[in-house]
């Protein structure tokens, strides 16, 4: 394919040649006409909000009525709000177990697709719980989970075991929001990885086979190394995704018990609508701002996303 | 080939950004033209009250066959935050129920008409209401804001078969005594309820509080700043008020020790196993579970009514709360109010829809209907009729209001805050994980609020 191309172009480039500019000019307007529509909303739904939000956190505002400009009074109160500090905490576990046990299960779905079953059918079926909405699914399972009339704990307490309060225990509520999450994003995920291993030259594989390497070894020795690059991709996305959870809190336990799930998009959210301090919960959402741009740019540099192993 | 699969995956990879990125709240148009009349739009948030609040616009809209009222019900949660992004996207509605925890911050930021010229021109009687009830609904800047619809008070909700088990009369418990220290009569019938799975009850020897069939007393939640249905009709006996003054207060009183040994009170029923711990109940409803048979008394506001005896199989009574240290009982009175949005288009029609609401004319309709007590008496006499007329006796609910044991509900100012500083403090304390005394210093950052 990339032979191609190489013989081609310069046989094309040497026809437009003499048209260059005029041609330059009018491929300007159609690519411009063609991003239009997405540039329009990103500036409209994006890159405005965005500056409106950086502006908003320097003010007092209820909403209603203008903002007051007060300067970094936000980011001062911010630094000692102790719920402020809570949330990103219980953010940040809420992270770490979505993220691990999310990319632990979708690289081993991901392997499975790639190199046991072809079925469309097996493979599609793993996106299932990914096509229902995301509150179904926070609902669903609050109810499967529910301390009185659950099935999970009508099993475990025939089983003689202790019930457990899944989403009413301060202890339990982030692991179990966090892998109810899991449940459903990892059949997407799994996609997403089994899209980058088909990238993978077949023949690395047959070469592998044989030298006598076995299917462990191959999945340590070359399908890692060279899916890096997908994974880091998938990890800033599934990352920054997954500090953003908001509704499958909101519609189980919003937050407690006390602060106990109380994460930071949902005390963003609890700020501004439900006690009108937009000002402040700007403030607070820049801060998020800050941290996944951290985040993301460190993943980027300590897995070395811009490289591959492949060349 | 990096770069093809990059590109291959990325608009994939940008779906879950986009998804993330969705926006809650709705609204309705605020007032639209049909047909040569107007359209009000007219909200309220208990689907229980809707075909009443139906019949109501009916008969508004033959008497003033120019003005048509189309009624919105959502839930409480989608109720409110719809109506607060109505009001900054100029979409609210023309009227709609108000509640007293929320009136003030809409005064504050203008969003509700006054509606004193109205109430002046038309010669609305004032003191046609329960008493208390107008005057709830004027502001601190002396306008008012809401004509009265309804009040509601709580009581005891009891599964009969389980108290005539107990060995318990039903004038037992109409005269039930409630103190902080060891909980008087009350606490005994609450003990004397509970089941272990073995069979065993609360005040017998080898009662198991880890395996309870059913508890005593259900929990609610823990209550926030008012404690409406948890702990007000206790802490109401013990001359605890929530604040200095009421209406608009500017001190909170959750330091107080007749506050804080009512709530130590409240939790050790959790430890002694007579009512389930918090963590159980998140996402049950203590009412269904009720229904389920798995408590024996529900506290709860006369708005509930019609829940609790809906349940098939369950024998429902109905008991006052118990007498406290006061020697008198004491209820929240609540009531609500319809509140005319100051964007609407429609202010006359909006006015001429509230006066009627808050008329004989729709409030004996509600009351015929029987779901809830409406703020004027005579109408109150009729749902007090309904409901007997299906066999519910609802005295325990007016007995408060006859007795004058009832205190209003507190309205301050900063409310959301407040019960979002008491909110966590209160489930801590519930769930066993801080001592009552830190609601002195969750106190603290509540008149904080004030300074």
């Amino acid at each position: 394919m990339s032979a191609q191309a190489t013989v081609e172009l310069p046989r094309s480039v040497a026809q437009r040649a003499p048209r260059r500019g005029r041609r330059r000019r009018s491929e300007l307007w159609f690519a411009l006409a063609m991003i239009a529509p997405a540039g329009l909303g990103f500036l409209v739904f994006y890159l405005y909000p965005t500056i409106r939000g950086f502006y908003l956190s320097l003010t007092e505002y209820s909403l209603l009525g203008s903002p007051t400009y007060v300067g970094t009074e936000n980011f001062q109160a911010i630094a000692h709000d102790e719920v402020f500090w809570t949330s990103l905490r219980v953010t940040i576990l809420y992270v770490l177990i979505n993220i691990v046990s999310q990319t632990v299960l979708a690289i081993g779905l991901g392997v499975l697709m790639h190199r046991l079953t072809k079925s469309a059918l097996i493979r599609g079926s793993l996106l299932l719980p990914y096509l229902i909405a995301n509150v179904v699914v926070a609902l669903l399972w609050f109810w499967l989970l529910d301390y009185h009339i659950g099935i999970v704990n009508a099993a475990l307490d025939s089983l003689g075991l202790t019930k457990v309060a899944f989403f009413g225990s301060s202890t339990w509520a982030i692991p179990t929001i966090a892998l109810v999450n899991t449940w459903r994003h990892m059949g997407y995920t799994a996609l997403l990885i089994f899209a980058g291993m088909q990238t993978i030259p077949k023949s690395v594989y047959e070469a592998a086979a044989v030298d006598g390497a076995s299917e462990w070894r191959m999945f340590w020795k070359i399908t890692m190394p060279l899916l890096r690059p997908i994974l880091v991709l998938v990890l800033v996305i599934t990352v920054t995704g997954s500090f953003q959870v908001f509704d499958t809190v909101a519609v189980t336990t919003n937050g407690g018990p006390g602060n106990a799930s109380r994460v930071l998009q949902l005390y963003i959210f609890d700020q501004a609508f439900g006690r009108s301090h937009f000002g402040y919960a700007s403030a607070l959402s820049v801060v998020l701002f800050v941290i996944l741009i951290g985040v993301a740019f460190a993943q980027m540099r300590l897995m070395r996303a811009g490289e591959s192993d492949l060349d | 080939m990096k770069s093809t699969t990059l590109r291959r995956v990325a608009p994939l990879a940008a779906l879950p950004l986009v998804l993330a990125a969705c926006g809650g709240g709705g609204g309705s148009d605020a007032g639209g033209e049909s047909g040569g009349g107007t359209t009000l739009s007219y909200w309220l948030w208990d689907a229980n009250q809707q075909p009443a609040y139906q019949q109501c616009a009916d008969a508004f809209h033959e008497a003033n066959p120019d003005i048509t009222v189309e009624i919105t019900q959502n839930g409480w949660d989608d109720y409110w935050s719809g109506v607060s992004t109505g009001f900054v996207s100029e979409t609210a509605p023309d009227v709609f129920t108000d509640h007293l925890s929320k009136y003030p911050e809409f005064v504050t930021q203008g969003q509700l008409l006054p509606l004193d010229d109205y109430v002046a021109a038309d010669g609305v009687d004032l003191s046609q209401y329960s008493e208390g009830l107008a005057d709830l609904w004027v502001g601190q800047d002396g306008h008012r804001y809401g004509l009265p619809k309804d009040w509601d008070t709580v009581a005891i909700f009891y599964n009969a078969d389980m108290v005539a088990d107990a060995g318990y009369a039903p004038e037992d418990l109409a005269n039930l005594t409630w103190n902080p220290d060891d909980g008087g009569t009350y606490e005994q019938l609450i003990a004397h309820l509970t089941v272990d799975k073995n069979g065993v009850r609360g005040d017998e020897a080898g009662f198991d509080k880890n395996d309870v069939a059913v508890y005593g007393l259900g929990l609610p939640g823990s209550g926030g700043a008012n404690g409406q249905t948890e702990w007000s009709m206790y802490t109401g006996t013990t001359g605890w008020t929530h604040t200095d003054v009421n209406p608009w207060g500017t001190h909170y009183n959750y330091d107080d020790e007749r506050f804080q040994s009512t709530i130590a009170w409240w939790y050790s029923l959790i430890e002694k196993g007579y009512m389930p711990p918090p963590e159980t109940t998140v996402g049950a409803s203590m009412n269904d579970d009720f229904g389920a048979g798995k408590y024996a008394l529900n506290v709860n506001g006369s708005w509930m009514i019609n829940s609790y005896y809906g349940y098939d199989g369950i024998n429902v009574g109905l008991a006052p709360t118990p007498v406290g240290p006061s020697g008198e009982r004491a209820s929240m009175f609540n009531g609500l109010a319809d509140s005319i949005w100051a964007g609407t288009k429609h202010p006359d029609e909006a006015a001429k829809w509230v006066e009627f609401l808050g008329s004989t004319a729709c409030q004996d309709l509600v009351g015929q209907a029987g779901v809830v007590f409406p703020a004027i008496p005579s109408s109150a006499e009729l749902a007090k009729t309904s409901f007997a007329d299906r066999g519910i006796d609802v005295d325990p609910f007016m007995v408060q209001v006859q007795d004058g044991t009832t205190f209003l509900f507190p309205i301050t100012d900063h409310a959301a805050d407040v019960n979002a500083i008491m909110q966590p403090a209160m489930d801590a304390v519930m769930g066993g994980t801080a001592d009552v005394s830190s609601l002195t210093e969750a106190n603290d950052e509540v008149n904080a609020l004030f300074n």
